[in-house]
């Protein structure tokens, strides 16, 4: 057995490639060998800025050797077909066996390969994982065509037994294979000779390198914690950035420094992003009053003054980062204090949102209608709502946001309060954005809900309005994510609203934005949204007033919006993708929303959840099951006599021509569910119903086990096929069950 | 704090920064050029950058090159923005494998005691649409500032790089601030400040930053500027356009540098316009294209000259 040490040796590799790079390094490697035979008890992989390093423990000396057997032609072949067997299996005719077939006497032939030693295959692996490696974007330099991530400078690797260390011979691109290593870029006194992995992990430490990130990170969140503690503070916790920093580093040495008194009065946030995104600070927190009162730096070396230049320097360049934070800041909050939010909105009338869709100021316009009509669904001030959708995304005008732009609406919240707003508006500014993500949080104060629904609605709709709609991969406006959006806002916070009627109208808008203003047709199209309000879609509408309106008039709105109809479906269908993907996270089946999509009112993402979650529930149940198969059978006889005779059986059977007591009880059965399923669907209450549905099932069975349907008597059969036109009936009631899928 | 381990004098003054950078880049060899003499927005725009990083001809060439960005204008009231400013450029091709060594090397020349700082290389990706280049590399970092780019060039003017040159950009006043612990830029002193006539950054620069920044903001005469780059788009495909051989002195004089600066040319009015704030997003990236196709032009006549790698053998 021997181990094996890989490093290859670079200059920085950018932190964000490294933990896939070790990654990737043991899984090539380690692929490699085995497929040739070397097997090994155990592998790790570590990265620095300038390493990539693999340990592969218990490998084996060489690959065992094989022996294949191959069948070759009959003996009594042609001289050229055996000819051609020896040459392609490499043996002589004298090595050949001769074996008793079924059809004859057949050639065997063994074909030997001998092991191969580790060092071999080692080093043909390496080569191939050197030449081969997946960076995310690799480079050439000086006149090699070697890539890398950057400059490759030496190659690392032996082969360790009891008896000593070998290196494995190796050359790529002139990078020959050796056992030196070097230490940290300024600390190390230079290079040193490795015997195998535990030695050049400590003597790697003794020339000032941490090799395993982790052991990095772990000492720089002990250090920056720790000291922060001692102050009575506490480090803002942030592990993209602690492992970011961790692969800026080998010899992390954590520094805390002082924020001047000057900057302490600027939002937390701005403090954070700054410190964060311009100089990978740590933020360090006050618990008692929750400000940002100091920071952590992580220099990569130890000093003789103890880092106090490096601090000096960090906290001049800090100070000069916070001075353009904090005039932005200071411009910003005088404006708004004099002048309002309208200083901020105003400007956007000259920011184009998209070239097709107008400007950013056409657009917030168009959200804030819509925030106007969805607002006294949710319980919110109209007024309010419609405030808030015109200032949330003023501070898209700020300097601060034009600096750092992931403080949007962060920023919009403390300019509403310093504009004077309500507590109400200027939250909506900060979150009607969310949620962005799947795991962010999704508002609930009735203003931010109201906005952050219009927000995202305008978005689509702009969007299906013009035919940009996300196609495969390639979603460059995020409307899945809005999309999304809508779903969870809805669901979250329990909203009942029919989404045809607002996509209808915020199509229309879009349809406006667009249209010429010269065709006259702006003004009847404004007069459909109105008319929407009360009519429920576009088509009923347009038909409310198109008594009032000329030929030409109407030929101009069906010209400028006569799509709608088409494009609002299209868009629903959209949601109700979006919609199956989000459920499918809970357990519930495309198939089971189908069957909901088919009942009225399934614009309405609340009802439409509601009613899954409950045909869910019920289909998990044993009763759920088979009452689904039988009201399959039910629908399957009924479909082929309906098909035979020319009839639908949906005339209500008698009980009077009822034979059997099986038959008599399932009309009992009927009516008992009857009784309770249709006040339980006119509340909504769907699991009573689909609860009421499934204590049918005995009675269904019973029925299928000792009933013939198709009876002698033409009565008798006519009426039990209305008897099972009943059970159709019910069931559909509360849900398309033929979409159900066995 | 310990200057015990200091072994190079600190400098003094901005242009002791510059004479060392010189000083030091010649002993390594490189020639050590003159600025160009164009309006260019930054060093790699200078033809000893953007034309000889292309072809197989070995180069090394140091220079300062004075930088002109007209949107970072601050009236020459931002401590640390101007819209003239300075950048130290190295270009050495092929790149050789002791570069990071050199750079280093270059910043103890101009006083920075690497056993007292924090140098850091910190993934930084160069990318120049203007000029249809990229490559890879770092800004390198010192006490968590930027004091340089380090870039290898992987493509310039739509052209692969082979071999890679390795480009280095300083940028002056902020690393002069640094090392003479300056916080307003027109503080620092630009001579000796012990010579009998001392200047500060500021004696030099302060009226011209307020001058170029009204100039740049308000004045400049947009529509004489967008006629300009129309007649420097034009003029550079004309040049391009001429016969390889010089009916005159049946040469073979294909003319890279000069249709190289009517790109230069069409560039530094793009940034002009953009200044005055005549271009909106959607023509930004239109205009950016156009410069974009000049630098390809030209990168494309370049490598068929000499200087480019051209030989007549090769071509055969």
């Amino acid at each position: 057995m021997s181990d094996l040490l890989i490093e290859l040796f670079s200059e920085e590799i950018p932190a964000r490639m490294q933990k896939r790079a070790s990654e990737d390094l043991k899984k090539m490697m380690t692929d490699g060998l085995v497929e040739a035979g070397l097997t090994y008890a155990s592998a790790g992989a570590f990265a620095t800025p300038r390493r990539l390093a693999l340990s592969v423990e218990g490998l084996l000396d060489a690959s065992p050797t094989t022996v294949e057997e191959r069948k070759g032609p009959r003996v009594d072949a042609p001289e050229k077909a055996i000819e051609g067997f020896l040459r392609g299996a490499g043996v002589t005719k004298d090595d050949l066996e001769i074996r008793d077939e079924k059809k004859g006497q057949v050639y065997f032939a063994k074909i030997t390969k001998p092991g191969r030693p580790a060092a071999e295959i080692v080093a043909e692996v390496l080569e191939a994982t050197v030449r081969n490696f997946p960076w995310p974007k690799s480079m050439r330099w000086g006149a090699g065509s070697l890539k890398w991530v950057r400059p490759l400078h030496a190659i690392t690797c032996i082969l360790t037994k009891e008896d000593g260390a070998e290196v494995v011979p190796l050359e790529i691109d002139g990078i020959t294979a050796g056992n030196t290593v070097w230490g940290h870029r300024f600390m190390s006194q230079g290079s040193f000779k490795v015997t195998g992995f535990e030695d050049y992990a400590s003597k790697l430490k003794k020339n000032f390198v941490i090799l395993d990130p982790e052991e990095r990170a772990e000492h720089i969140w002990h250090d920056a914690t720790n000291q922060a503690f001692a102050q009575g503070l506490e480090v803002v916790e942030d592990k993209g950035l602690l492992s970011e920093v961790a692969g800026l580093v080998e010899w992390p040495v954590v520094l805390m420094g002082n924020i001047d008194d000057a900057f302490l009065g600027l939002p937390p946030e701005v403090l954070q992003t700054s410190m964060k995104e311009h100089q990978k600070f740590f933020s360090v927190r006050n618990p008692k009053t929750g400000r940002i009162e100091k920071f952590v730096t992580v220099a990569n070396r130890e000093t003789a003054d103890n880092g106090a230049t490096i601090l000096a320097g960090n906290q001049k360049v800090l100070a000069a980062r916070l001075s353009d934070a904090k005039f932005f800041w200071e411009n910003d909050v005088r404006m708004v204090e004099r002048d309002g939010m309208e200083v901020l909105s105003a400007p956007l009338a000259h920011v184009t949102f998209h070239n097709k869709l107008g400007s950013q100021a056409a657009r917030i316009g168009r959200i804030a209608k819509l925030a106007g009509e969805i607002a006294p669904i949710l319980g919110a001030d109209v007024e309010e709502a419609v405030l808030a959708a015109k200032v949330a995304k003023a501070d898209l005008s700020s300097e601060m946001v034009y600096e750092f732009p992931e403080l949007q609406g962060i920023m919009g919240r403390y300019y509403a309060k310093k504009a004077g707003l309500s507590d109400a508006v200027a939250d909506a500014c900060r979150d009607h954005y969310s949620p962005l993500g799947p795991s962010d949080d999704v508002p609930t104060e009735p203003v931010s809900v109201a906005v952050a629904l219009a927000d995202k609605l305008d978005t689509l709709s702009g969007f299906w309005a013009i035919d940009e709609k996300p196609t495969g991969s390639k979603d460059p406006f995020a409307l899945r994510r809005a999309a999304l959006g809508v779903i969870r806002l809805l669901i979250t916070n329990d909203v009942r609203l029919n989404l045809d009627r607002f996509i209808d109208a915020q199509l229309l808008r879009q349809k406006i934005a667009v249209a010429d203003e010269n065709d006259g047709v702006i003004d009847t199209l404004k007069e459909i949204i109105d008319e929407i309000a009360e009519h429920g879609v576009f088509g009923a509408a347009f038909e409310a007033i198109a008594d009032r309106l000329s030929d030409d008039e109407k030929d101009a709105v069906k010209h400028a919006a006569g799509d709608v109809p088409d494009t609002s479906d299209d868009l629903l269908s959209f949601f109700h993708d979006r919609l199956k993907v989000f459920l499918r996270d809970e357990g519930i089946r495309h198939d089971v929303i189908d069957a909901c999509l088919a009942m009225a009112g399934s614009d309405d993402i609340t009802l439409l959840v509601k009613r899954a979650r409950a045909l869910q529930a019920m289909l998990d149940t044993e009763d759920g099951t088979n009452l689904i198969q039988g009201f399959k059978r039910a629908n399957n006889i009924l479909t082929q006599a309906e098909e035979k005779d020319g009839v639908e059986y949906s005339f209500g059977p008698d009980l009077k021509f009822a034979e059997t007591d099986e038959e008599k009880a399932l009309f009992a059965a009927l009516d008992g569910a009857e009784a309770k399923i249709k006040p339980a669907m006119a509340e909504e209450d769907f699991t009573a119903a689909m609860e009421a549905m499934a204590e049918m099932r005995p009675a269904v069975d019973a029925f299928f086990e000792a009933v013939q349907v198709n009876a002698e008597n033409d009565i008798v059969r006519r009426n039990r096929l209305n008897l099972l036109g009943r059970i159709r009936d019910i069931c559909l009631s509360v849900a398309d069950l033929t979409k159900v899928e066995s | 704090m310990s200057d015990m381990s200091q072994t190079v004098e600190k400098p003094r003054s901005f242009q002791e920064i510059i004479l060392r950078l010189q000083a030091y880049w010649a002993g390594k060899g490189c020639a050590v050029l003159q600025p160009y003499d164009m309006e260019v927005g930054a060093g790699t725009f200078h033809p000893a950058t953007t034309l000889r990083s292309l072809g197989s001809t070995p180069w090394a060439a140091a220079y300062v090159q004075p930088s002109r960005r007209p949107t970072d204008g601050r009236y020459g009231e931002n401590p640390n923005r101007l819209q003239h400013y300075y950048q130290y450029q190295v270009l050495i091709k092929p790149s050789p494998p002791d570069l990071q060594d050199l750079y280093l090397g270059s910043l103890k020349a101009i006083g920075i005691d690497t056993d007292l700082h924090d140098i850091r290389f910190v993934e930084d990706d160069w990318e120049s649409p203007t000029l249809g280049a990229w490559g890879l590399g770092w800004e390198v970092w010192c006490d968590g500032m930027e004091v340089s780019q380090f870039t290898y060039f992987q493509q310039v003017g739509g052209h692969d790089c082979h071999p890679v040159s390795g480009e280095l950009t300083y940028g002056l006043e902020r690393l002069a601030m640094y090392v003479l612990g300056i916080d307003h830029v027109m503080d620092m002193p630009f001579n000796d400040p012990q010579a009998p006539i001392a200047l500060k950054y500021g004696d030099v620069f302060q009226q011209t930053e307020e001058e170029y920044s009204r100039h740049n903001f308000d004045v400049a005469n947009t529509e004489k500027l967008l006629s300009d780059f129309e007649n420097a788009e034009k003029e550079c495909h004309a040049i391009l356009d001429q016969e390889h051989i010089d009916p005159k002195t049946g040469k073979r004089i294909i003319m890279a540098h000069p249709a190289y600066d009517q790109c230069i040319k069409a560039s530094h009015i793009f940034n002009l316009l953009d200044a005055r704030g005549v271009i909106s997003v959607t023509e930004r990236q239109a205009y950016i294209g156009r410069v974009r196709t000049l630098a390809k032009a030209c990168a494309d006549a370049f490598v068929l000259t000499t200087a480019g790698g051209y030989t007549p053998e090769a071509a055969e």
